[in-house]
Formats: C-alpha cells, structure tokens, sequence
C-alpha cells in the first residue's frame, strides 16, 4: 500500500496538514479517499488525498471510475453540470447511485452550489459550462482543502482551471470487439496520463481497461486482445415487418 | 395501565380510495398493486382467491375480471382525512396511525355516550352518514390490542387486552427480522411471547424487542416514562406570501422535519406523535396528530406532514369538509408525545449514517438556492435504451424506478454501457462509401455499409468498424406509442465511439462511448 509512502515535499506536507479533515483516527488514512485498483498508479499517494482539486479531462469513462473508488468504500458524491452522465455506465463501474447526488443544470449560481456540496459530501464533479474565473477556482481549491473534500473540476480545458493539483487525461484509447458489421463494442484498453503539481510533478501513465468486459475498471497489465465471439448481424426481427418497407 | 383507546379501522382502504379516484364501486373485483404485488384486495377479489403479496399475473390469473390499480399513499391520504374529520365532530383529539386507521382515546367519548359499545355503534354510523365509507371499530386497552380488535369489530373489557392478544400469531407485531427470530425459538403467539421476563427480553433482543414485548403484553406502546416535551422541540415556518399548493408547502415541511429531528436527537429524544398544525391567512386553525407506531425519521415525518397538506388544501375536491378559505401561512411541528430514543447511538467515528445525514442537508440547502427539482438522484430500472433504464427523481422522493428491471428487455443495448448518454438524441450523418445514404430495409438488412459518419460540431471521420442492425420494435399494438428503429454502434478512425439509431429515415446519436 503506498498511502505509508513517506511525504518528501515541504509544500505537500503542508496541505495535508490543512487536509486533515474534521474527526479523529489515523491522519494519513483519514486523509486519503480510495480509488480503483487500476487507478491507483496515477496518484502519488495511490489514492485520492482529501482537500485536493483533481481535474479530469472530456473522458466521461474516466470521471466515472474516479468516482467509483469513492463511491464504493461508501463516500458520498454530487456530479454538477453533466447533464449526460451515463447513469447505468456509473453503476456498472462500482459507482452506488443512490449515494449520488445529481445536479444537472447549477446555472450561473454554480459556485456557491459546488461549495454548499463540499461542506458535505466527500467528491464534487462539476462542469461549469462558462469560462472560469480564477477567483471563483481559487476560492473553491480553498473551500475543498479547507473541508477535506475533494474537488473535481471536468471538461475544463487545460489551464481553464487554475490551482489543480493533478489532472487526469486519456492519452491513447483501443476499442476491442467491434468489427466489419458484427461483434459490438466489448473493452476499451485506454492509457491515462496524469501530471500535476508538487509531488504530483513528475507525470504519471497507466495502462487501465475502462471498460473492461461487463462494464468494470481494471488494470490492463500487458496488451491481451480479448477474444471476439463472431455474432450474425443483427437479431431476429420480433414481428417481421413487410418486405421492402423502410425505415 | 395502557390507556383506554378507540381504533377506526377502515378495511381495505388503498381498493376504496383507489376506487373512489377510478370512478368504481368497492364491491368490484379490485386489487391495488405496488411493485407487482398486491398491496390490498377488494373483497369480491377475495372470495376468488386473490391474497396481499401475490404477484400481478397470479392476482389476474385467479380472478380474470380483477381490475388492477396503482397505489398511492398520498392518495390514499387525502381521501382518508373526511373519514378523520368525521371522527373529530364526535370525539377531539383523533390521531392518525395511517391511511385508513385511526386512534382517539376512549374515555371522554364513553362516559359522553354511555359506554364503549355505544361510542362504537356512533362512530361506525358517524363516518357512514357522512363519508359512505364501511368502517370497524374496536376497544381495549392500548391501541396495539385496540387496532387488533378494530379487525373483528370487538370491545375487549378493561383489563383483559393480554388475554385477547395471547392467541394471535408474532407476526402481528409487524417487526419481520425480530418475529422470524421468535418463530425459530418456538415463540408462535403472542402470548408465548408475553411469558417471557422483560428484563431477559431487554437484554436479548434490544430496545426494539423490548418494544414490542410491551405490545404482546398489552402494555401502551409508550412507555410510562413518556414525557411532555418542552416547547423549544416544535418549529414552525411562516411562508410570506401564503401557500396554497401542496407542492410548495410539502418542500419547506421536508426542511422543518429535519429539523424538528436534528432537535429531538440533540436531546437523545424520539418522536412517537407529532401534532401538525398551520394558520391560514383568514386565522382559520388547522390540527391534526400523526402518531407513529415505531419512532417517527425525518422522512416520515415529511410523508405525513405532506399528506397532511394534500389532506387540508385538496378538501375541496371531496366535498365533505370545507376547505381552508386562504392559503397556509404557519406550519408548525410539535413533537407531541417522545420517548428516551435508546435505539440509534452514531457510530463512535462517525458512520455512514453521519455522512448521510450530512450530505441530505446540504442537499436540502441546494433545493433552497435551485429549486427541488434542481437536485436529483437515478434509480435504476429496466429498459430497452441505457437513457430508458434511469429515472430521475428529486432528491428525497422516493426512489421508484420507471420500469421493473427483473424482466427481460430484448433488445437491449449489451454491456457496456455508454459512458455519456444523450437524453435528447442529436441528428447525425452516416454515409455509404460512396457519399450516398444508409438504410435500412423492412428485412432489418443495411443498403449500404457504413463508412463515413458526422456528429454536428465535429468533423466527418471515417468508420473502422460497425455493428447492427438491432432492431427495436416497440408497442407496436399502439398507434401512438408505437417506435420502431435500428440501433448501430460504430466506431470512428479519431477513436470515438457512437451508439446511433435510424429512425423513420433519420439517425440520430443515443450515446457516446468517450
């Protein structure tokens, strides 16, 4: 477990100091939030550290899993301004829908809505569809460190916010079971990428199925091809309609 | 000594409210379903085998004229409160226990009258004058023995409710986990039950247990130590300008019961009865007690303080009480009757239940800046689009999916899902080879391989792989319900991935695999 990982940055130890949220227990495991196995090797600490801004980019796959580690350890989350998040995706991937608060269109009221959300849930997504100012950013990075929350700005494009302390993209993505007019769309074998500030400096890259088969996030250790069922186009029509008739 | 009490039962409420709402008479076949179940029969349903807790198919098969309705306990509510108002023109102080089932307490009304019986002959005959509604009413000490006797129409004589209770089985108690576990140690009745020492049923099955211990042996559910609870636990909103919608209203109870709650915990207190009371703009006083039969959560407490509205400001519609001439201008909660609450302690490191309740408030905090229906949260269910198995519901209603997800769904897109789902599809283009158009014939067979595809706002890009036709054809015995299409999945040369659909000649993107 990397979590024990001794803190070399002076900076770093700072915010975790800050970090540390509200309640006693063991300080370093109170201040990291768990995250998917095949995640894990982007972090610094292997997990999500509490007070962070960790922004994602346009994948809406990979906000899910980050979501999912979270999420399945029992955390409360609230998703802003993603009106189109594939709800039955987030389930497939871990994520527990009914500790997910949705709030699809916050208006220009937006941060004030992120910041009531980060006083008392554990992970904000949000996705302020305008141009972000950096005192709204800054003043938010704020509230999350102050809260022991953490913030997750996505779809943001890079530098549109200021102060993330990590950023997660997807670098190369790999569809498996499709093909010529049969299969469907089975795996996808993605490489994230991820950079940031402090001890997050040094970029960081994993190979992860997102999805892997059945709709979960997991580690892709080498390249595998997995094996396609070759299926006949199509399925037999219920009611067979007319010959001829389009649609 | 258990307080002498009066229960009104109402038998098969959910059909006869159901009914009134459908047009139909109660004596019809008709059984009201939840989740696929029987919730509740008529009792021309009965006689034909129909049973609480069968499946709908079964229901329909035993009885095929059976008409099947849709419960609703809001509505069951608001029909119920004439039947509660006519109970009040005789006898002050009625509490509502739930739809259909009423306590007031017995000896006013009977020294009034002239003994039990003949406060039970008034009251069936007040609510038939007044409501057309079949009643029973029962008498014994403590309102448990009470609502038991209320089935058979019985008066128990003072002091004889442990008796009356002995033959009945555990499973009256209503308390599944805590009777399976008496059924197991051969405690079959009631009165097996009652024979245990307390002190031991303290301390083997916890304050619940101990609770309903107290039931089997005819004791009032609320223990002596029941206090009156100091003025400081009722709050009250006042709404400027006045409220005449039960929307409205039914959003700022659900903030009072929270905090009426958070109050209550604060002093290791719960609530068994709570008084709603709200002022209209003309100074008209409205009051009605909801007592609960375990201890009452912020979400009950919401449930019946919205019944309670949709009770006062939908009288209109029945005709049998007069409406409130102005619109609501103080709802208050006044936790009327509590108990020591020894049955929840947080967890010592704050549990889930913690961050819940954290969570639900500032959520409720959200629904004040945006709006309630701003906050929302899926319930998943079946269907044949990864869009038709989420339903959308605000937060803090209750969680029902649209559709049962236990049936199978031909058709259905195969995992996984997509990531990004367009709840209003966008038109898209895809080509043949050579430029022209794709279709699809009557046959389900494509007139074309897909080659080329373009989503608006971006550019065209070349496809490296296809699937589909997979047609969807639904309810096509309705006219006006009727879709029929043929879904694809494609995936572009950039690596997107698309999941399409043709319909009546247009494709249109469902969802994004990103």
């Amino acid at each position: 477990m990397t979590t024990a990982a001794p803190e070399r940055s002076g900076a770093a130890r700072e915010t975790r100091r800050e970090a540390r949220p509200r309640g006693a227990g063991d300080p370093l495991e109170r201040a990291l939030l768990p995250v998917l196995p095949a995640l894990a090797p982007l972090f610094p600490d292997g997990a999500l550290r509490r007070g962070s801004t960790v922004a994602v980019d346009g994948s809406a796959a990979l906000l899910i899993a980050v979501l999912a580690g979270p999420s399945l350890a029992g955390s409360w989350c609230a998703v802003l301004g993603v009106p189109t998040l594939g709800l039955v995706a987030a389930a497939g991937a871990g994520v527990a829908v009914d500790r997910l608060a949705l709030v699809p269109a916050p208006g220009p009221a937006w941060p004030s809505v992120t910041a009531a959300l980060l006083d008392a849930v554990d992970l904000v997504v949000v996705a302020p569809g305008a141009r972000v100012r950096a005192g709204d950013a800054r003043r938010l990075a704020a509230r999350a460190r102050q809260r022991g929350s953490v913030l997750v700005p996505y779809g943001v494009p890079a530098g549109g916010w200021e102060g993330a302390d990590l950023r997660l993209s997807v670098a190369e993505a790999q569809w498996s079971g499709l093909g010529a007019g049969w299969g469907h769309l089975r795996a996808r074998q993605v490489l994230l990428h991820s950079d940031g500030r402090g001890s997050a400096a040094r970029p960081r890259r994993a190979q992860v199925w997102l999805p892997a088969a059945g709709g979960r996030v997991e580690p892709a250790a080498a390249v595998v091809p997995i094996p396609v069922r070759r299926a006949p186009a199509g399925q037999p029509p219920g009611r067979r309609p007319p010959p001829g008739e389009l649609l | 000594m258990a307080r002498r009490t009066v229960v009104l039962w109402c038998p098969d409420w959910p059909v006869i409210s159901a009914a009134g709402a459908a047009g139909l008479s109660p004596t019809a076949p008709i059984a009201v379903i939840w989740a696929n179940r029987v919730v509740s029969c008529s009792a021309a349903a009965r006689a034909e085998g129909v049973r609480r807790g069968l499946r709908r198919r079964e229901a329909q098969g035993r009885c095929p004229d059976l008409v099947v309705l849709r419960h609703d306990p809001i509505r069951d509510a608001r029909a119920f409160e004439p039947v509660l108002a006519a109970v009040e023109e005789l006898a002050p102080g009625v509490e509502a226990i739930r739809p259909g089932l009423c306590a007031v307490a017995a000896r006013g009304p009977a020294r009034y009258f002239g003994g039990d019986r003949a406060v039970a002959a008034r009251l069936v005959q007040q609510v038939t004058a007044s409501t057309r509604v079949t009643s029973r009413v029962g008498v014994a000490d403590g309102r448990f023995a009470a609502g038991l006797a209320a089935r058979q129409a019985e008066i128990v004589p003072r002091g004889g409710s442990r008796a009356f209770l002995a033959p009945f089985p555990v499973n009256t108690l209503e308390l599944s986990e805590l009777t399976d576990l008496l059924r197991r140690l051969g405690l079959r009745t009631l009165g097996d039950f009652a024979g245990l020492p307390p002190r031991d049923v303290l301390a083997r099955f916890g304050p619940d247990g101990a609770r309903a211990h107290r039931l089997a042996r005819g004791q009032d559910e609320v223990p002596l130590a029941a206090r009156v609870p100091a003025p400081e636990l009722a709050v009250q909103v006042e709404f400027d300008p006045p409220v005449d919608r039960v929307d409205t209203a039914a959003f700022a109870a659900r903030a009072l019961a929270e905090q009426v709650h958070a109050g209550l915990i604060r002093r290791g207190l719960a609530c068994t009865r709570l008084a709603i009371e709200a002022q209209t703009e003309h100074g008209e006083q409205l009051t009605r007690l909801w007592r609960h039969e375990g201890v009452l959560t912020p979400a009950a407490i919401a449930d019946r303080v919205r019944w309670q509205l949709d009770g006062w400001l939908t009288r209109a519609a029945t005709g049998e009480a007069e409406r409130p001439t102005a619109g609501i201008m103080l709802l208050r909660l006044v936790p009327d009757e509590v108990i020591r609450h020894s049955g929840l302690q947080l967890g010592l490191w704050g549990g889930l239940g913690d961050a819940g309740e954290r969570a639900g408030r500032a959520m409720a905090r959200v629904q004040g800046m945006l709006g309630g229906d701003a906050v929302l949260t899926a319930v998943l269910g079946g269907g044949r689009d990864p869009d038709e198995q989420v339903r959308l519901v605000p937060w803090g209603d209750e969680r029902v999916p649209a559709r049962p997800a236990d049936q199978p769904w031909p058709g259905q897109v195969p995992a996984p899902a997509p990531a990004t789902v367009l709840a209003d599809p966008v038109p898209v283009e895809v080509l043949a080879a050579d430029g022209g158009p794709v279709g699809v014939t009557g046959r389900y067979a494509v007139t074309a391989e897909p080659a080329r595809f373009a989503a608006p706002g971006r550019p065209a890009t070349a496809l490296l792989a296809w699937a589909g036709p997979w047609p969807v054809d639904e309810r096509w015995w309705d006219p006006a319900a009727a879709r029929r299409r043929a879904r694809f999945q494609l995936l572009g040369a950039d690596g997107t991935a698309w999941l399409v659909a043709l319909e009546a000649g247009r494709w249109w993107a469902e969802g994004v695999y990103d």
